[in-house]
């Protein structure tokens, strides 16, 4: 195999031409395959926005929907309940009172993290490792103990919550429980997987 | 001698492709007319889809096609496809079901009007076209009707209103001779007239025959113009790689 | 690759050498690409090997992506596939894949075949290649015929209910083995879930291995070439064939022309004619499976037709179904029943010649009746190409050896372009 007429530079651009245009190729044919795993039209028909009557709730009462797997928290809060939420006392103890480390659309990121302050709509999901938080909404629980404003309790490893979501300081859950998106269908109806068009 | 083999390989796959087509639609009678329609007209696509709800939606389901992906299709906004297409209560990611239940279709119909999802790609067009077409009057039919494609068919003849009715005509014998040994079927003719002309219910059929074509793959819209990008990807990537051939192969004595 | 000048050892130098020492990279890459010496007058027949790999690889891949959102059970499956087809995200892109690959692979694996039949690949000593290509050819079409159910759709089901059958021929245990393999009185759920975990399991693990050996084997012996010249009887000062050039870079390089070529034929069906005119993809299989209604014209996939057309040919059920299964186990004795002393065609003389093309001919017109109705005269058609079809291996040991062969040259006969 003679060599003094092979062209190198020819022969070395032919081969990283050649090279770059399979490489981009596979790349290309791999993107169908990544894709396939994203949510299907299926998992976004199940995943769709769901609405909650809240026309029939009482006050201090919760109720709970699912949405996309998730239980979401509908508590239609007292005026007394709504008072816990800007004592010293408990914003005090919380880490992250005024939602800043938090998760939730623009609208809820305020005093009551609500949209209407009664109606307090939450992602029942721990953020410390996704148990279920309990309501424990009487103040002085007997378990929780006489400083404990109401609020919600996890049973997995002890984390807890105000009655707007908030967590307290020491405890394992880094941040607030989280808030979906979700508007007023009218003055009964919650839809929750929506934002809401006037925030 | 490399240019050769694409050719030879083209020849096969032409080969392959000239051979007569076996088990498609089913050729009764042989009479089959052209549908002529084109999935890629959009206006003819949502006339179809008008047409279907109205007519066909009420005993046949579609239920693998969702309402927000013939928006999308159909150049639609949701809530057209809301107020147009669809029945109070449903949502836009729902699939076209129909409410009737199956013992209720088997008292009616004898039997349940099949799913009309992949009906075309299982008959093909022209099938559903002629079809559609061939209803005729059979008075020992309960429903009335007869067709010609589909010989005792439990289906009743629910675009009357528009098409009218027609009767077949029988070659050599009168048709009230029910000697179907001797009886050649030439064509129909029609006796009572419908609400639109031949000409606007061929239209309104070959509409609707679209509308299922197109539900039967909706992805067909989109799979050919993907194909001439991934050709044209193949083509600059031969350049190369026969190019690169040829250098190395210059080694080779 | 040519050799640049050399450089100092790099850092990926000492990451392969810290490899070798452990684990026989290099030396593999060495064996099997790099120095690997392959004749150099391969011709257009030679790609359809590295073809059936790429395709193989196709298959897995697209197989594995389809599994995740398929569902092995009759009240789900024919669902599940146009839930792929719909709502997944371009799932119908890779179903597409999937069943165009099924086909592409026998055509493939088809033109694969007739090379090493018309090149003599069979012959001493590359018996076991050949053998291990025969097995690989009878796991493709079990593992055919176990996918074709899966779709659960009318012609799936019809078709294995068919096929089942067959094994009812057998004299005595026919009926309990054909209940054996259903695992129930009828085409069932509990046959779609067996069928399954034979299709996506099973078969593609054995297929694998049997590649391997395949590719072992030849690589042990070598490569035939259209002149039937053993390469390694004439060697270089350097030790290796003078006739043979390395693998690596020289093939691939070609073979990745004729991928691309491949992909551009292959593209045009899957996004043109993915139906391929309901010879890929049935028309009747767009309807679920229903055990109360035959589809009126029911043939199996274009692959499996020739030996079909053997089976409708044959009056008598049992010796219907020992001859399709003779047609198919014939393959395995070619290097035994042709005697020439010469490996290619191109030094066979017409007598050999003529019945290659008798019996290719035989083999794609048995392709098309097996498509067509039964009538009696396609019957009669059948069994005259069947009896060429047989007659093509029955009679080789006689004809191979009274055929007037001429001399074969001592090189490669090869023009440099």
């Amino acid at each position: 195999m003679s060599e003094e007429h092979v062209d190198r530079s020819r022969r070395h651009f032919l081969l990283v031409a050649t090279t770059v245009t399979g490489v981009a190729g596979a790349a290309l044919t791999a993107v169908p395959f990544l894709a396939s795993w994203k949510p299907s039209a299926r998992a976004q028909a199940l995943g769709a926005p769901v609405d909650a009557d809240v026309s029939k709730l009482e006050l201090g009462a919760i109720v709970k929907v699912n949405w996309r797997g998730q239980a979401i928290y509908i508590v239609r809060r007292t005026p007394e309940m709504l008072a816990t939420l800007t004592t010293p006392a408990v914003l005090d103890v919380l880490r992250d009172p005024d939602s800043k480390e938090s998760e939730q659309p623009e609208y809820a990121k305020n005093a009551t993290r609500a949209l209407k302050d009664e109606y307090l709509v939450l992602v029942g999901v721990c953020t410390h490792l996704g148990c279920a938080p309990l309501d424990r909404f009487q103040p002085q629980d007997a378990q929780l103990g006489a400083t404990w404003p109401g609020g919600f309790y996890c049973p997995c490893h002890g984390s807890k919550f105000d009655l707007a979501g908030r967590v307290f300081k020491d405890v394992p859950a880094p941040t607030n429980l989280r808030i979906p998106p979700y508007r007023f269908v009218n003055e009964g109806v919650i839809q929750i997987g929506t934002d809401t068009e006037a925030a | 001698m490399l240019i050769k083999k694409p050719v030879i390989a083209l020849a096969l796959g032409l080969a392959l492709a000239a051979l007569p087509v076996v088990g498609s639609a089913s050729e009764a009678g042989g009479l089959l007319q052209a549908a002529r329609n084109d999935v890629s007209n959009v206006a003819s696509l949502q006339r179809g889809a008008r047409n279907f709800v109205n007519y066909c939606l009420g005993c046949h389901s579609a239920k693998y096609v969702r309402y927000n992906r013939l928006a999308t299709d159909l150049g639609l906004s949701e809530a057209q496809v809301m107020q147009n297409l669809m029945f109070t209560g449903e949502r836009p990611h729902d699939t076209m079901r129909i409410a009737m239940k199956t013992e209720d279709a088997r008292h009616w119909f004898g039997t349940q009007p099949p799913d009309l999802s992949l009906i075309a790609r299982a008959r093909g067009a022209d099938y559903l076209y002629t079809f559609l077409k061939s209803f005729y009057l059979d008075p020992t039919r309960t429903t009335g009707v007869n067709n010609t494609m589909l010989p005792g068919t439990a289906m009743p003849h629910v675009l009357w209103e528009l098409q009218g009715y027609q009767k077949a005509v029988y070659e050599g014998q009168s048709d009230a001779a029910h000697d179907a040994v001797h009886k050649k079927f030439t064509g129909f003719e029609l006796v009572q007239k419908g609400s639109l002309t031949p000409q606007e219910y061929d239209q309104f059929v070959r509409d609707t025959v679209n509308f299922l074509d197109y539900i039967g793959e909706p992805v067909q819209l989109k799979r050919q113009s993907l194909g001439l990008k991934v050709l044209a990807f193949l083509a600059v990537f031969f350049l190369f790689a026969y190019f690169l051939k040829k250098e190395y192969w210059k080694d080779v004595k | 690759m040519s050799a640049l000048p050399e450089s100092k050892p790099t850092r990926l130098d000492a990451l392969v050498s810290w490899i070798d020492a452990r684990f026989p990279m290099t030396r593999f890459m060495k064996e099997h690409a790099s120095e690997y010496y392959a004749p150099k007058n391969f011709n257009f027949w030679y790609y359809f090997g590295s073809l059936a790999l790429v395709v193989l690889v196709l298959q897995i891949v697209t197989g594995i992506f389809l599994t995740m959102n398929y569902k092995p059970s009759a009240a789900e499956a024919f669902a599940s596939v146009e839930y792929i087809m719909r709502d997944v995200e371009w799932g119908w892109l890779i179903r597409y894949l999937h069943s165009t690959g099924a086909s592409a692979f026998f055509i493939v694996v088809y033109l694969h075949m007739f090379r090493g039949i018309m090149y003599g690949s069979h012959k001493n000593p590359r018996e076991l290649v050949w053998i291990f290509g025969m097995l690989i050819y009878l796991c493709l079409m079990a593992e055919a015929f176990f996918g074709y159910l899966l779709p659960w759709g009318n012609m799936s089901y019809w078709g294995a209910q068919v096929i089942v059958s067959l094994f009812g021929a057998i004299p005595g245990i026919g009926e309990s083995l054909v209940e054996w393999i259903r695992g129930d009185y009828y085409i069932s759920d509990i046959t779609l879930n067996r069928f399954f975990a034979l299709h996506v399991v099973a078969l593609p693990i054995a297929l694998i291995f049997l590649v391997i050996a395949h590719i072992f084997a030849l690589h042990e012996v070598g490569s035939n070439n259209p002149d039937g010249v053993e390469i390694k009887k004439v060697k270089g000062p350097d030790g290796h064939p003078v006739d043979g050039i390395p693998f690596h870079p020289y093939y691939t390089v070609k073979d990745l022309v004729g991928f691309i070529v491949f992909a551009a034929l292959f593209s045009c069906v899957l996004f043109f004619a993915p139906e391929m005119g309901g010879y890929f993809l049935e028309h009747a299989n767009f309807e679920p499976a229903d055990a109360l209604r035959t589809p009126e014209h029911i043939a199996p996939v274009w692959y499996f037709t020739p030996f079909y057309a053997i089976l409708r040919a044959i009056p008598d059920k049992l010796i219907g179904v020992i001859c399709m299964g003779l047609a198919v186990v014939a393959f395995f004795f070619l290097p035994w029943l042709d005697r020439s002393k010469v490996k290619s065609i191109r030094y066979r003389g017409w007598l050999y010649r003529g019945f290659l093309i008798a019996f290719a001919i035989s083999f794609l017109a048995l392709g098309y009746l097996g498509l067509q109705p039964a009538t009696p005269e396609a019957t009669n058609a059948a069994r005259i190409f069947s009896v060429i079809y047989f007659a093509f291996f029955i009679l080789m040991p006689w004809y191979t050896r009274a055929d007037q062969t001429r001399p074969v040259p001592e090189r490669v006969t090869y023009d440099a372009h």
